[in-house]
């Protein structure tokens, strides 16, 4: 173009300045859908507070924490949120139980003696077993695994903890395992090799010097296990029956805390009785109870991955 | 050599023959349990098929829930699935993108930011009921969306939101730092350089991580039960696209749902078999849909990471 070369760049420099402001407005509106995740946060302690607190003006903290019974839908009403601990306790044990062997072992098979290719091709097909509706995994748990377990027990009920918690177990291996292996294979390849060299073999290796060396990893692949057992709600609304009872047995139903928040949603309580309210108090625990594995788990993590 | 160093040496072999084997051992129950693991998978939706099978078919496709096993369909709860998931992809990709962008490219580092990445660490851990109660508690009663397709895909996308945003900033960081450079060597704008060259590499990260983060709504079902999803839904919700202008109606955001997981919670909570192999039978099909989304996420990584060579 044969412009002047001062008018040239006088449009240069309106240009720039269009594209500098333009910039500063997009970066606002990039900053305003980071903040989505703060208010979303915010926006669920101020839910779950707002009607706890409402929650806790009919019904003092002492007897929350202390009472047996747990039958807020009741005439006779009882407030005590043990049962409901109790049975969320069970699931997550039963869970554990299945969960922790399995997941490690997977773990220390994958990362130490798996092939590459056959780690690479395991690891996306393992992880489906984690993206199984959970409401698809009740199905199992109650009509599948249920009956399989009254062949072996046969007094168990047809509603039980322990079908709900080793469903949730299996949910929750993938999960474990791939935390697990991660860790294991932050351990450096010089330790391997100095274990080695003293005539370990692989087991020997893995186990006395991979897996303390990448304990704190484990130890959180467990810990974040633990928040989502205890969170899991479709299996144990399905299969662990839906009635508190403060028992720590595995085969007798029981209801957990987001059993026990379906069930209230599943009827029609008006907005602002203390039977909704009630659930809001269960929510707080429950998430009170994951929160507190959360931030043990991301300490955990932020150790192995500083570690070497 | 002497009799007793014969004897030692002896010892030391059949100890070294022992551990191997037991090495042997550790790998041939490694690779059973995986492969039990992987058994259960298979099992669980041949299982799902077989309890349902009768029920497969057009007539099921096409039904509206009803009071009698034989008579009940999908058809409400499979349009009331995909309306939600359009809600939660609309709201989900946006934010969470811009958001990851936010933090990748422009955050600077300090309290602020990491406040913001904490939250969204936490948010992914938080139980997704606790999702449900936010969103009856702010959704239903405080903006009085009420019990509608918006609360619900509302409530998804802020459930998926984490999962998006840490599958955009992985992505993001795997741009090389010499392609930024390059561009602004030339001249352009943070944002310029974001736009054209960093997103277009990041695509398949950012696919990848919406899709495995849909197969996860589709199959939620807590939060959906706690902001009030019915499972008798014997009509549809109005159409998005109409004959008059402007063509588009939003009144379906407003409408009553039920969805795929609701309606397998209702079925398989009826004590009648034939009810819960209508529950085998919906259940099949969305594990089905499950599983191809998160095949097809596995297939775009692999062909992305195999396309790109920096």
């Amino acid at each position: 173009m044969n412009r002047p070369p001062s008018l040239q760049s006088r449009t240069a420099f309106a240009s720039l300045r269009y594209r500098r402001t333009r910039d500063r407005a997009i970066e606002i509106v990039l900053l305003a859908c980071g903040l989505v995740a703060v208010f979303a946060t915010a926006a669920i302690v101020f839910i779950l507070v707002k009607e706890s607190l409402a929650f806790f003006a009919h019904v003092s903290v002492r007897e929350f924490l202390t009472d047996t019974t747990w039958t807020p839908l009741f005439d006779d009403a009882h407030y005590g949120i043990l049962p409901l601990v109790a049975g969320t306790v069970t699931v997550t044990g039963v869970a554990l139980a299945v969960a922790i062997p399995l997941g490690t072992l997977i773990a220390i098979y994958l990362s130490e003696f798996a092939p590459h290719r056959l780690r690479e091709t395991v690891k996306p097909v393992l992880e489906l077993l984690g993206a199984v509706p959970t409401v698809v995994y009740g199905y199992f748990a109650l009509l599948t695994v249920t009956p399989i377990l009254q062949k072996l027990i046969p007094e168990l009920p047809g509603f039980n903890m322990l079908s709900a918690g080793l469903v949730i177990g299996l949910m929750i291996v993938p999960y474990v395992a791939s935390v697990g292996e991660d860790a294991m294979r932050a351990v450096p390849r010089y330790m391997r090799e100095g274990s080695y060299a003293m005539g370990a073999t692989k087991l020997q290796t893995a186990l006395r010097v991979v897996v303390p060396g990448a304990f704190s990893g484990l130890a959180a692949a467990y810990i974040l296990g633990i928040s989502r057992a205890v969170g899991e709600t479709m299996v144990v609304a399905i299969a662990a029956g839906m009635q508190p009872s403060l028992t720590f047995d595995p085969t007798q139903p029981a209801a957990t805390i987001t059993a026990y928040i379906v069930q209230v949603s599943l009827g029609d309580l008006p907005h602002g009785s203390i039977g909704y309210q009630s659930i809001f108090a269960a929510g707080l625990v429950l998430m009170l109870m994951t929160l507190l594995f959360n931030v043990i788990g991301f300490f955990l993590t932020r150790k192995f991955r500083e570690a070497y | 050599m002497s009799a007793v160093a014969r004897l030692e040496l002896e010892r030391i072999r059949r100890g070294l023959a022992w551990r191997k084997r037991v090495d042997k051992v550790f790998v041939v129950l490694g690779l059973m349990v995986l492969l039990a693991c992987l058994g259960i998978l298979v099992f669980l939706f041949a299982d799902l098929v077989h309890d349902g099978a009768q029920r497969f078919g057009w007539k099921f496709l096409s039904s509206f829930p009803s009071r009698r096993a034989g008579n009940a369909g999908i058809l409400s709860a499979v349009v009331g699935t995909s309306l939600i998931m359009l809600v939660t992809v609309l709201v989900a990709l946006p934010v969470g993108v811009a958001a990851a962008i936010y933090l990748e490219e422009y955050a600077p580092k300090n309290w602020f930011t990491a406040i913001i990445e904490i939250n969204v660490t936490n948010l992914a851990g938080v139980p997704s009921i606790v999702y449900g109660l936010l969103a009856l508690g702010l959704f239903v009663y405080q903006f009085g969306f009420g019990q509608s397709i918006a609360t619900a895909g509302l409530t998804l996308a802020l459930l998926i939101l984490p999962i998006v945003i840490v599958a955009t900033r992985e992505s993001l960081r795997s741009v090389p730092r010499a392609i930024r450079e390059a561009a602004y060597g030339l001249g352009a704008t943070r944002w310029e350089v974001t736009k054209d060259h960093v997103l277009p590499y990041s695509t398949g990260g950012i696919l990848t991580g919406l899709i495995l983060g849909l197969s996860r709504a589709i199959g939620e079902t807590a939060p959906l039960i706690t902001i009030g999803a019915l499972a008798f839904i014997a009509f549809l919700p109005p159409a998005p696209v109409t004959a008059q202008f402007p063509f588009l109606s939003l009144e379906w955001l407003g409408s009553e749902f039920t969805a795929m997981p609701i309606q397998i919670f209702n079925w398989v909570s009826r004590p009648d078999q034939a009810f819960q192999s209508n529950a085998a039978a919906a259940g099949a099909i969305l594990l089905g849909m499950t599983l191809l989304m998160n095949g097809v996420a596995i297939f775009i990584r692999y062909r992305f990471r195999r396309k790109i060579n920096w």
